[in-house]
């Protein structure tokens, strides 16, 4: 039932960001690069996943591709056209085809608009339908995200998180989008609302072909409904891949740490906690002092001289991974030794 | 082994008077914590976790109309009955507390080292110099780096990691007999969170204190309790060992929970199942079993009566009609290799 190709992306990519990299200025004139040198490839109706830890820019990354936050170099090619060179009505134009679901939907949607309201408000921006077609495609749409016709009149807060998290995924699919950036959709709700939006989420990518890229800090949740998923760190993607291959055999010391810290509900979490404690040491550093070379270095187990000063490259490590890492070779084969646990070398 | 209870929360009950009617945040819910066990609680927004644990020590908001009954006996002591000033002797010395935002729990304005000398002069009667040296001391125990030159930074210069560590100074400060951790990693990356959950579980080892984990997470949960509560709509639905909560749910609830997180374990082409509504508040009258309207086993029964207490194992024990007509619910589907 399901419509996605198979990862990789295929031939021609949906979406293409080349060295994308976005700058903000902070208090005291200081400059942080939240996003610095980001490639990435989604295909049609691909799900791409980008997790990483809070601070790792992947919400950046996310604003940056569909250009709601301007990048300070790169370039990034969706359906043909460079984003990052388009402006005012040319770009607002293109907006249809990408829409964004945020994290909390009470903030994100008009309070005093009634719920079919606000889904029918792409369709008129856009100008894609008349105010009786726009009503029927707004009540069809939160048909399909299940939201009785009971609710077209109300308004956002008489409405639970789950369902306004079903209108903000309406909302965004009206307009038949190629991508949608979904930017922590479920972070916010219960766990038992949580698996009931996933999987409409799953249904319509199945129906619409719609392509994700799928923001999570939780990484079983974009295990679940990604097809490759790449993990940042410190504004830079440090490895990616199929979601299987990934999540089988991480190739980066920070992947392997962060697959060895989602505690498994089973008996054995007792061990998994000491041993994934052991695995990473230490807090994610500021952005406003990334550390030099590898900016994983001060936590990495791993971390030699060369990873203190040279950034490493991204390089292929079979089965359509990448990884950027000095010695992931070393690590996989088993002659790299992580060093003892520095339980308190964290920074602040 | 029979032996004194630490803590013995006896049919509590917990009532709210809101707009809508008196909300019954937590009923008739008795359990006990040995000295030096952990026990967990899970359960989502609304299911009573939270408000029992701020009952023990009666922190609620100075506006709530707030109506408690029971008993909470701490070391046999009912603290229910303590008068404000009585029970500021056990808040934060016998009893200490660590919450899920450590930015919203610290002053903002105060150096970290005398937010935790603070509870050491309080408490302990030290004196500024002694409070101080004993605040470095602690904030190494907790593995903040440089202690001497950091006791003087304000909140805002640690991480959301370091930030709770001191909170966990705080809390230990005065060597409480109990640490009550409300979802104390749910803020937190989860490479922060496995650093933390192993501080607590060695400050409880080193401290001999007991410990109340409080999660929606049933990894965090499995990680660090033996003993687990399962709360809905301010009942215990279940409570057992880890294991029999994890491998032989009784409750529908709780086997429901076990299958509603996406595992890494498990295939990926799997859909999730869901409970479908959500957790509502229980408010107004009720009758019946407050999961039925969301329960994929309801019978008429669930909807009127009450469900007994059935027991299914030692100690292990479900609220729930299913349970008396000796009916599992359908266990969590065991991944390829097994559950780990």
């Amino acid at each position: 039932m399901t419509v996605v190709p198979p990862a990789p992306a295929p031939a021609a990519p949906l979406m293409q960001a080349r060295d994308v990299t976005v700058r903000f200025s902070v208090r005291g004139g200081a400059v942080i690069v939240p996003v610095d040198g980001v490639s990435l490839e989604i295909g049609p109706g691909e799900t791409l996943g980008l997790v990483g830890e809070s601070g790792c820019g992947k919400s950046t990354l996310g604003r940056a591709l569909l250009q709601l936050v301007r990048p300070a170099a790169g370039r990034v090619a969706f359906m043909g056209q460079d984003l990052t060179a388009l402006d005012g009505e040319p770009l607002r134009a293109m907006r249809r085809h990408m829409q964004i679901v945020f994290q909390d939907p009470r903030g994100s949607l008009d309070p005093r608009m009634a719920i079919r309201r606000i889904v029918e408000e792409p369709l008129r921006v856009h100008r894609l339908a008349g105010p009786q077609e726009a009503a029927r495609a707004a009540r069809e749409m939160l048909a399909l995200v299940g939201l009785d016709a009971i609710y077209d009149r109300q308004r956002p807060s008489q409405l639970s998180g789950g369902q306004l998290q079903r209108v903000a995924l309406a909302r965004a699919l009206v307009t038949r989008p190629k991508l949608v950036v979904c930017d922590e959709p479920v972070s916010a709700l219960d766990v038992s609302v949580q698996a009931q939006v996933l999987n409409l989420l799953v249904d319509l990518r199945a129906r619409f072909g719609v392509a994700y890229l799928f923001i999570s800090h939780n990484l079983a949740v974009a295990r679940h409904i990604s097809d490759r998923v790449a993990v940042m760190y410190l504004g830079q993607i440090v490895e990616e891949g199929p979601t299987d291959a990934l999540f089988a055999r991480p190739r980066h010391p920070y992947t392997q740490g962060l697959v060895a810290s989602v505690l498994r509900p089973g008996l054995g979490a007792r061990d998994q906690l000491a041993a994934a404690a052991r695995l990473v040491a230490g807090d994610v550093p500021s952005l406003l002092q990334p550390p030099p070379g590898c900016r994983y270095h001060p936590r990495c187990p791993f971390a030699q001289e060369r990873c203190r000063t040279e950034a490493p490259r991204r390089e292929p490590a079979g089965g359509g991974q990448v990884v950027a890492c000095h010695f992931w070779q070393e690590i996989a084969s088993g002659t790299a030794r992580p060093r003892p646990a520095a339980l308190a070398t964290p920074s602040a | 082994m029979i032996q004194e209870p630490l803590l013995d929360v006896r049919n509590l009950r917990v009532r709210f008077e809101t707009p809508r009617g008196l909300l019954r945040a937590v009923d008739d819910v008795s359990f006990s914590v040995a000295p030096r066990e952990t026990v967990g609680i899970v359960g989502e927004s609304g299911s009573g976790k939270s408000v029992t644990m701020l009952s023990v020590l009666r922190l609620f908001p100075p506006l709530a109309r707030v109506a408690v009954s029971g008993q909470v006996l701490f070391e046999g002591t009912d603290l229910l009955r303590l008068s404000e000033a009585e029970l500021r002797e056990v808040r934060g010395a016998k009893i200490g507390m660590v919450f899920q935002d450590p930015l919203t729990s610290l002053n903002p304005a105060l150096p970290v080292g005398e937010q935790i000398a603070e509870s050491l002069r309080t408490h302990r009667g030290l004196s500024r110099v002694a409070a101080r040296r004993r605040a470095e001391e602690l904030l190494e125990l907790v593995g903040i780096p440089d202690p001497a030159r950091r006791a003087d930074d304000l909140p805002y210069r640690f991480s959301g990691g370091m930030r709770q560590r001191i909170m966990i100074a705080i809390a230990i400060a005065c060597e409480p007999k109990l640490l009550i951790a409300d979802e104390p990693t749910s803020a937190l990356d989860v490479t922060v969170q496995a650093q933390v959950l192993v501080l607590l579980e060695r400050l409880q080892r080193e401290l001999g204190m007991s410990l109340i984990m409080i999660s929606h997470d049933l990894g965090v949960i499995a990680a660090t309790s033996r003993r687990v509560l399962v709360m809905y709509g301010g009942w215990i639905v279940e409570r057992g060992s880890v294991e029999e909560i994890l491998e032989r749910p009784g409750h529908p609830y709780s086997a429901a929970l076990t299958r509603l997180v996406p595992d890494l374990d498990q295939p990926r082409d799997e859909p999730l199942v869901p409970i479908p509504g959500q957790p509502a508040p229980v408010v107004g009258p009720v009758g019946g079993c407050r999961f039925a309207a969301r329960c994929a086993y309801v019978m008429d029964r669930c909807r009127q009566e009450t469900p007994p207490a059935v027991a299914l194992a030692t100690e292990h024990i479900s609220l729930c009609w299913l349970s008396a007509d000796g009916v599992r619910p359908a266990p969590a589907p065991i991944p390829a290799g097994g559950r780990r």
